[in-house]
C-alpha cells in the first residue's frame, strides 16, 4: 500500500512506497505545473571511499573520485550515450556527485513515465570497458583542471583540508588527474555493485503527476529486474580528531582580489534526525543573527572595507561531518579571519537579542515557502535530509519549536573559537 | 494576462495558481551607454543603502525579514544594446502561512520606497554610503578576472564588438568610478527615472484589481517620458579575426563569436533556435558530441544566442595545446549545420528538447517575465506559449537558411603559460 501525508498549511501531499526490493519511491504532486524532475539517488558519495565490497570480507580503499567517474560513466552503455535518448524524449537529464550523495535526475514537460523507464534503467544497467574508461579520463581531467583555476572551489577545499586531518570530506570530490588514471573498469564495477542496490537508493518525483499511475509503473518496472539480497554497505572512516589540522591555511593564486573563508568543525557530527535538523536550523538561524545582512557586524564589516557584497555563510551537516563557513572576498583576507573571529567570541557574550532571532526565523519560513516553488530544491533537498532521517517538511515546525534559550546552548557549545576553527585565504600573487 | 499602463509603468499582471509567493519583476529599460553604464551599474547597490522610510542597509533588511524573508534583488544587465536595471521582489503568500497578516501590499511599497523614495542629502546620495559601495563596486569589476570563463566571454565581446555599443562591459570601467559623487549619481539616478521605458510584471496567486490599486498608490512615478532610441542591432562581419592572450592557468579558455543576421523579432528567429541548440545548445548536440564526447577534449563545449544583438557565441574549456584540433572540429559542426548534413530525427530531437525547455521556463516566475521580456524589448508581443508553436512550425530548409546568414567574426583564446 502506498501511504499518503498531508501538510495541510503548505497545501502538499506527499506519497511513498517502499517497493519489495527495497527502493523507496516518494512522490509529491504539483498540479498546474509543466514541469515533472525526478532524482534517482544512491546513498553513496565522495567521502566512502573505504568499503567492504559486496559479498567480500575484507575491507578495500578505492581511488579519490571514484564515485564522481562513476557517475560520468553510468551514462554510456552498449548503444551509446543516454543523454541522446532523454532528448528524443523531450527530456533534460544531468547528475551530480556530493560528499555522501550520487543522484541522477531528468525534467520533463512530457512523456513522463517514458523518462522515468530511461531514468530507472540506465541507472539500473552498469556497462564499462577499459577503451570508454580510458576515453573518460580526458574529460574528467578538463573538469579538475576548470576547478583548479577556479578560486572559491580552491578556498572551499583548502578550508576542508585545514579542518579535517582524516575525514574524506577534505578530498576533492573529482579527485586528482593522478587518482582518477588508477581507476579501472573492475573498480567501478565493484563499487557499482556495493553502492547501487536499490536497497541503498531513493526515487523521488516532483510535478504535475498521478501517484497511483506512476508508482504502479515504477513498481512493474523494479519486478521485471533481479537483485541479490540487500546488504547494507558496511563503510570505514578513519578516527578524525576534535582538533584542525591547521588553524589558517594560506594558498596563493594569480588572482586579483583576495578570498577568506572561516570554518567551524562540528563537534558532534553524529546527530541524525530531527536532532539533526533541529541544530542545523539553529546553527544557520545563529548565523543569520550575527552575520546577515541586517546585523550590525554586517554593517560594520562593510564600512570598514574589509568585505563586499559577496559576502555569504552557510552551515551543513551530514553523518559523520558537519561545518559552518563565512568569508568572501576580501581586500585583506587574513584581517576578515581575525575579525570574524573576533566577532563570533562578541556575540557569545553579548546579550541575546530576541527581537533579531523572532524577525530571522520569520525569514527562514519564507525562504522555505519560496523554496517550495523549486522542484529541484524539493526533491534534492528532501534526499538528503531522508538519507539523514530527517524530514523536509518538518522544518517550518521545527522553526517554531526553536527558543531563544535552545540557542543560546547551541550557541555555546557549536561556535568553539579555540580548537575548531580554521581559516583558508587565497592570496594574490604578485606576477612579474 | 492584463496589460495596463500605471503612473507610466507598463503593468503585465500574470495571475497563476501554482505559486506560493508572488513575484513582481520591475525593468527600468534606456540605450546602453559608454557615459551612463558605470553609474547605472553602481546605482542598484547605492538604492538599497537606504531609503526616506528605511535610512540604511540594515533597516531596509530587517523590514524584509519582518515581510517572512521577502527576497528584493536589483541587478543591471545588456539585452542587445538596450540597458536593462531589473528590480525584483519576492514574497510569501501568505495563504501559506499560520499567520494571516497580507504581505503584497507591504512588498509593493518596499519597492516603491527604495526605487523612488532613496536616502538623500542637498540633491545627493550620502558621500559615506557611495564610497563604501564603489569600493565593494570596483572589487567586483576587478573579480572577473578571477573567473576564467566570464572573463573569456567579456572579452570576446570587447574584442568583436569593439566598434559598437555592445562591447561596453555590464559593471561598467574601474577608471570611471573615481569620478563619481554622490550628487553626479543622483543626476543619473533621476534622469534615468525620467527617460526609462517602465516595465512591471507581477507573477502569483493574486487578484488583478487589488494589484492595480497597489501600484497607483504606491508606485507614483511623475515625469516619465521615455526618449525614443535606435540601437545598431546587427552588423556585418569584416574578416575573421584571432585573439590571444596569455595567463597563468590550467584549462585553456576557447570563445568563438560569429554574427547571426537575425534577432528576436525577425523571421528566422526561431530556426536560429533551433540551429543554436542542434549546434551546441544541448547535451545531444554536435557540440557536445563531438568535442566532449568523441574526441574528449574539453569537460564543456557550448554555444548560446545572443537574441538582440544577434550574436552566436561558443565557449569551451580545453588545454592549451588543444586549439588546432578543437577549432577544426568546432568548424566541421558549423560547415555540417550550414550544409544541412543533419536529419529529420535530429530536428524533431531538438525540437523536443527546446519546447520542453520553455515550458519549464515557464514554470518559473522569473523565466516567464524573461520570456515575455523579450517581446516587449523588440515591440513585438510574443507570447511564451506562442515560442513552442513557432518552434514546432521551423523545417530543415528554416535551420539552413538561418545558418546560411552565420558568420565567423572573432576567436579568443585565453591559454596557459607554456602552452600554444
Amino acid at each position: 500500500m502506498m501511504e499518503q501525508v498531508a501538510f495541510d498549511q503548505l497545501q502538499e501531499t506527499l506519497y511513498r512506497k517502499k517497493l519489495a526490493n527495497g527502493l523507496d519511491v516518494f512522490i509529491l504532486p504539483k498540479p498546474g505545473f509543466n514541469k515533472t524532475y525526478a532524482t534517482f539517488t544512491t546513498k553513496y558519495g565522495s567521502v566512502d571511499n573505504e568499503f567492504v565490497p559486496l559479498g567480500e570480507k575484507e575491507s578495500v580503499k578505492v581511488p579519490d573520485g571514484i564515485a564522481h567517474f562513476l557517475e560520468h560513466k553510468m551514462f554510456e552503455d552498449e548503444n551509446g550515450d543516454v543523454f541522446q535518448d532523454f532528448s528524443r524524449q523531450g527530456a533534460s537529464a544531468n547528475a551530480f556527485t556530493s560528499f555522501t550523495r550520487t543522484a541522477y535526475l531528468f525534467s520533463s514537460t512530457s512523456n513522463v513515465e517514458t523518462n522515468l523507464k530511461t531514468l530507472l534503467n540506465f541507472v539500473q544497467y552498469p556497462y564499462f570497458t577499459e577503451e570508454t574508461v580510458e576515453k573518460e579520463k580526458g574529460i574528467i581531467e578538463q573538469e579538475i583542471s576548470m576547478y583548479e583555476d577556479n578560486p572559491d572551489w580552491q578556498n572551499f577545499f583548502g578550508l576542508l583540508q585545514a579542518m579535517y586531518q582524516n575525514h574524506p570530506v577534505k578530498t576533492d570530490i573529482a579527485g586528482t588527474a593522478e587518482s582518477i588514471g588508477r581507476i579501472t573498469k573492475d573498480d567501478l564495477y565493484m563499487c557499482y555493485r556495493t553502492f547501487y542496490h536499490p536497497a541503498n537508493m531513493t526515487m523521488f518525483i516532483v510535478g504535475n503527476v498521478e501517484p497511483e499511475k506512476v508508482m504502479n509503473f515504477i513498481e512493474q518496472n523494479q519486478k521485471e529486474k533481479n537483485f541479490p539480497a540487500a546488504e547494507s554497505p558496511q563503510r570505514f572512516f578513519s578516527d578524525e580528531p576534535g582538533q584542525v589540522s591547521e588553524k589558517m591555511k594560506t594558498i596563493p593564486m594569480p588572482v586579483k582580489v583576495g578570498k577568506t573563508l572561516v570554518g567551524i568543525k562540528e563537534s558532534e557530527p553524529d546527530k541524525q534526525g530531527r536532532e539533526l535538523l533541529k541544530h542545523e536550523l539553529s546553527v544557520q538561524l545563529l548565523l543569520e543573527m550575527m552575520f546577515g545582512q541586517s546585523s550590525k557586524n554586517y554593517q560594520d564589516l562593510f564600512s570598514s572595507g574589509l568585505i563586499d557584497d559577496s559576502f555569504s555563510f552557510d552551515y551543513t551537516a551530514e553523518k559523520g561531518f558537519g561545518f559552518t563557513v563565512i568569508g568572501g572576498d576580501s581586500s585583506e583576507p587574513e584581517s576578515l579571519a581575525g575579525k570574524i573571529t573576533e566577532l563570533i567570541e562578541e556575540f557569545k557574550k553579548q546579550p541575546f537579542d530576541e527581537e533579531s532571532f523572532r524577525r530571522i526565523r520569520k525569514k527562514k519560513i519564507g525562504f522555505f515557502l519560496r523554496a517550495m516553488n523549486s522542484p529541484e530544491y524539493i526533491a534534492n533537498q528532501f534526499t538528503r535530509y531522508y538519507f539523514n532521517d530527517m524530514h523536509l517538511f518538518d522544518v517550518i515546525p521545527v522553526l517554531e519549536e526553536l527558543t531563544p534559550e535552545s540557542l543560546q546552548s547551541t550557541l555555546q557549545t557549536h561556535f568553539d573559537t579555540e580548537t575548531r576553527l580554521s581559516a583558508c585565504v587565497i592570496k594574490p600573487e604578485v606576477s612579474e | 494576462m492584463e496589460n495596463v499602463t500605471i503612473n507610466s509603468i507598463n503593468t503585465h499582471i500574470m495571475p497563476v495558481k501554482t505559486f506560493k509567493t508572488t513575484t513582481f519583476v520591475l525593468q527600468v529599460r534606456t540605450k546602453l551607454s559608454r557615459e551612463t553604464v558605470t553609474a547605472r551599474a553602481l546605482l542598484p547597490s547605492v538604492l538599497e543603502r537606504g531609503t526616506e522610510h528605511f535610512p540604511g542597509r540594515q533597516y531596509i533588511q530587517g523590514a524584509l525579514e519582518e515581510l517572512y524573508g521577502a527576497h528584493l534583488t536589483a541587478d543591471v544587465v545588456k539585452k542587445g544594446e538596450h540597458h536593462v536595471i531589473t528590480f525584483r521582489i519576492e514574497v510569501a503568500n501568505e495563504k501559506f502561512l499560520s499567520d494571516n497578516t497580507p504581505l503584497t501590499g507591504r512588498a509593493v511599497q518596499l519597492l516603491a520606497s527604495v526605487l523612488l523614495y532613496p536616502l538623500t542629502e542637498n540633491e545627493s546620495f550620502p558621500a559615506e554610503a557611495v564610497e563604501e559601495e564603489k569600493r565593494s563596486h570596483r572589487q567586483k569589476i576587478a573579480g572577473i578576472y578571477d573567473d576564467k570563463m566570464r572573463y573569456a566571454g567579456m572579452r570576446l565581446n570587447e574584442e568583436m564588438c569593439r566598434a559598437e555599443a555592445y562591447a561596453l562591459p555590464i559593471l561598467g570601467f574601474e577608471e570611471d568610478l573615481d569620478n563619481i559623487t554622490g550628487a553626479s549619481l543622483y543626476e543619473v539616478y533621476k534622469q534615468m527615472l525620467r527617460e526609462s521605458v517602465l516595465d512591471l510584471y507581477v507573477v502569483g496567486d493574486v487578484e488583478e484589481e487589488e494589484i492595480k490599486n497597489f501600484v497607483e498608490q504606491y508606485l507614483q512615478v511623475t515625469n516619465n517620458e521615455p526618449v525614443p532610441y535606435s540601437t545598431e542591432g546587427t552588423k556585418e562581419s569584416e574578416k575573421p579575426r584571432l585573439v590571444k592572450e596569455e595567463q597563468q592557468i590550467q584549462q585553456a579558455k576557447l570563445h568563438i563569436g560569429y554574427r547571426t543576421g537575425t534577432t528576436f523579432g525577425d523571421k528566422d528567429y526561431f530556426a536560429l533556435q533551433v540551429f543554436n541548440s542542434l549546434f551546441g545548445g544541448s547535451p545531444h548536440s554536435k557540440l557536445f558530441v563531438n568535442v566532449r564526447e568523441k574526441a574528449s577534449l574539453a569537460y564543456y563545449a557550448a554555444s548560446r544566442v545572443e537574441s538582440h544583438k544577434g550574436l552566436l557565441l561558443v565557449l569551451s574549456g580545453i588545454e592549451s595545446d588543444k586549439y588546432e584540433e578543437a577549432v577544426t572540429i568546432i568548424d566541421k559542426q558549423m560547415e555540417d549545420m550550414k550544409s544541412g548534413n543533419f536529419t529529420e530525427e535530429d530536428i524533431s530531437q531538438t525540437k523536443a528538447v527546446l519546447k520542453n525547455q520553455i515550458l519549464e521556463t515557464i514554470d518559473v516566475p522569473r523565466g516567464r517575465i524573461e520570456l515575455e521580456y523579450h517581446g516587449a524589448i523588440a515591440g513585438r508581443k510574443i507570447r511564451a506559449e506562442d515560442w513552442v508553436k513557432e518552434i514546432d512550425q521551423v523545417s530543415k530548409e528554416d535551420i539552413v537558411r538561418a545558418a546560411s546568414k552565420i558568420v565567423k567574426d572573432t576567436t579568443y583564446f585565453l591559454y596557459g603559460k607554456g602552452g600554444n
